[in-house]
């Protein structure tokens, strides 16, 4: 079960409908996964509009809200995304130093 | 926000002209169901409205309103939402559980939904805008879930310390607040008091409606909690600290201003259980609902003539509760069957009720708070506090006197008598007593004991008994082991009243007869 190993990274990107900032989001999310992580990641759309019960489970105040499943542990990563190299690094897909 | 005052002024001419529409109140109020709050708020927290609950940390914020959604549930049929930003649902339930709330309970019969809401800085990365669209998304259907009309946030202004983004989270704030009135609940939104200001982040500017400010403070030892209602738009509230309390059975408010001379003021007469005295009224006893106060120095027979009037509401089958404070319930049957009263009887039918304990175990309010509980819950019709001034020690002379005042009023709306006795000191001008406390009464008696001719004989005089006419004579009066008895008068040549021996003495000379002498029992 070393899945995030080598494996796939499992992220999941909450939403609420298709607001501006929840489109850039998921954008910004595309893009930098085609970049980094070609051929070894997933992406789950949350629209918290259409399942608002899971802000409880998951326990999500803020929009949009990345959460990395895979590898573990969790990370957690608010904001439409936009500062590329710093959801790298949160992702621990770069280094914290943030060389490549 | 001013509209809502301006269309209260113009809303008489609405009604007016609109005659078949029912009433419409200017602020329609959700009653807390904690006792003492929802009267000074005139009838609660302002309905379908947020109100800011502020206060220093431990100040009791969580617990008033974590008891507001209880109630709500339990009481109002108003299933509530607590969402947490600072305690577990488990501890929430663990503390709730202090005040006799079963949270669980009521989470299950789907009354009461708690959601922590878990927010870490350390654990969070923020990149570029945001906003808290999930809060409120999680919050409606909370809401929406269990059919909420209550919602606690508490304390939200916990996000500042997770979120970075001061200027959005102000924002999104005050889109809350105007969110949560389109929903329709009533809401309380707790707040930490910081320095000077209600609450670090400001939550006052958004929650204009109501705000209700707590406070702990250490006065000689003892912890004393207030409240006081900063502000209420659109409703008249009393701008006064009030002592509340924290104990097994939830909240309490104390509000040490008077509630207002609104009672009915009842003609009935009743008993002073000693007929001699009895006959010193026109009325031949007190009215109902009187408030009489007996005071005297020590051994004058304050808690004799208590126990006489206990006994006579016993006798007409009606419940009295008595609190004894300076002497176990033992100790008072014990003493007064030495004059002829067996109160055993009474204590066993369930008409007389003994209420022992030392002021000094319980600050002032928490006594107070007590003797409110134990009242209300009993229903007595008749109340004897004996004495009085050991209520007085423990607390200021201002405090007292305003929380007896309350405690007057709160049994004078339910018509029932009181009598207070009170040891007076020796040596003090014995009308210059009890810290003008009389002033409260409507019946004022001094007992006293004096010493002439070398002996003590015991005597009582009315000083006051509000609109009734009474006797203005200073009787003495016997303990024998039939109780007490009034002496008959008995005048010297000159007018004067002779007593003890020099009445026996002058009875031998001239018997002159007291019209109601024949109501007592007369001991030879």
């Amino acid at each position: 079960m070393k899945d995030g190993a080598r494996g796939v990274w499992r992220l999941r990107l909450y939403v609420a409908g298709q607001s501006p900032k929840s489109i850039t989001a998921l954008a910004n999310l595309k893009r930098l996964c085609e970049s980094h992580l070609a051929g070894r990641y997933r992406i789950e759309v949350v629209d918290l509009l259409n399942q608002p019960h899971l802000a409880r489970r998951d326990d999500i105040v803020v929009v949009p809200t990345l959460v990395r499943q895979l590898p573990v542990p969790v990370r957690k990563i608010i904001g439409d995304l936009s500062n590329e190299k710093r959801v790298l690094v949160a992702l621990e897909v770069l280094p914290r130093d943030g060389q490549e | 926000m001013t509209a809502t005052v301006r269309s209260r002024k113009s809303e008489p001419t609405k009604r007016a002209g609109n005659g078949s529409r029912p009433a419409r109140h200017p602020l329609a109020k959700a009653p807390t169901g904690i006792p003492g709050l929802d009267e000074i708020t005139n009838g609660g927290l302002p309905r379908g409205r947020p109100t800011l609950v502020c206060g220093g940390a431990g100040c009791g914020k969580t617990l008033l309103a974590m008891e507001f959604l209880v109630r709500g549930a339990l009481d109002y049929n108003e299933p509530g939402v607590f969402m947490s930003f600072e305690e577990s649902a488990a501890d929430l339930v663990a503390d709730a559980r202090s005040l006799g709330f079963d949270l669980e309970r009521l989470s299950a019969r789907r009354q009461l939904l708690l959601d922590y809401v878990r927010l870490e800085r350390a654990e969070l990365t923020e990149t570029g805008e945001y906003d808290l669209e999930g809060l409120f998304i999680r919050l409606g259907h909370a809401i929406d879930s269990i059919g909420a009309k209550r919602v606690v946030l508490d304390t939200i202004e916990l996000l500042f310390s997770g979120l970075s983004d001061a200027f959005v989270l102000r924002a999104e704030l005050a889109r809350l607040f105007r969110w949560l009135k389109t929903k329709q609940v009533t809401a309380i939104v707790t707040g930490e008091r910081s320095g000077e200001h209600l609450t670090r982040h400001g939550l006052e500017e958004f929650v204009s409606d109501c705000v209700i400010l707590l406070d702990q403070r250490v006065t000689e030892q003892s912890a004393t909690r207030r409240l006081r209602i900063l502000k209420y738009r659109g409703s008249a509230h009393g701008g006064n600290e009030m002592p509340f309390l924290i104990d097994d059975h939830g909240v309490s408010v104390l509000p040490i201003t008077s509630l207002g001379l609104a009672h009915r003021a009842s003609t009935a007469h009743v008993s002073t259980g000693v007929a001699g005295l009895d006959g010193m009224f026109a009325k031949k006893g007190y009215y109902r609902g009187n408030s009489v106060l007996a005071s005297g120095t020590a051994g004058t027979g304050k808690s004799s003539l208590a126990v006489h009037f206990a006994a006579a509401a016993c006798r007409r089958g009606e419940r009295c509760l008595y609190f004894a404070f300076e002497e176990s319930p033992s100790q008072i049957t014990r003493n007064m069957r030495s004059i002829g009263i067996d109160l055993e009887p009474w204590i066993r039918r369930g008409l007389l009720r003994v209420h022992a304990e030392r002021p000094t175990a319980l600050g002032l309010e928490a006594h107070l708070v007590a003797m409110h509980r134990l009242i209300d819950h009993w229903q007595p019709r008749v109340v004897v506090v004996d004495p009085v001034t050991n209520l007085i020690a423990v607390g200021s002379e201002i405090e007292v006197k305003a929380m007896l005042a309350r405690l007057i009023d709160f049994m004078k709306l339910r018509q029932i008598t009181a009598l207070f006795t009170s040891l007076t000191e020796g040596g003090r001008a014995a009308e210059r007593t009890d810290l003008g406390v009389s002033s409260l009464m409507d019946v004022w008696m001094l007992l006293g004991n004096q010493e002439t001719n070398g002996e003590r004989n015991r005597t009582i005089q009315i000083v006051k008994a509000r609109g009734m006419a009474h006797s203005n004579q200073v009787r003495e009066f016997v303990m024998t082991d039939r109780g007490i008895t009034l002496v008959d008068i008995s005048r010297r040549a000159d007018g004067s009243v002779a007593i003890g021996a020099a009445r026996g003495a002058q009875q031998q000379q001239a018997r002159v007869g007291d019209p109601e002498s024949s109501r007592g029992r007369r001991v030879k």
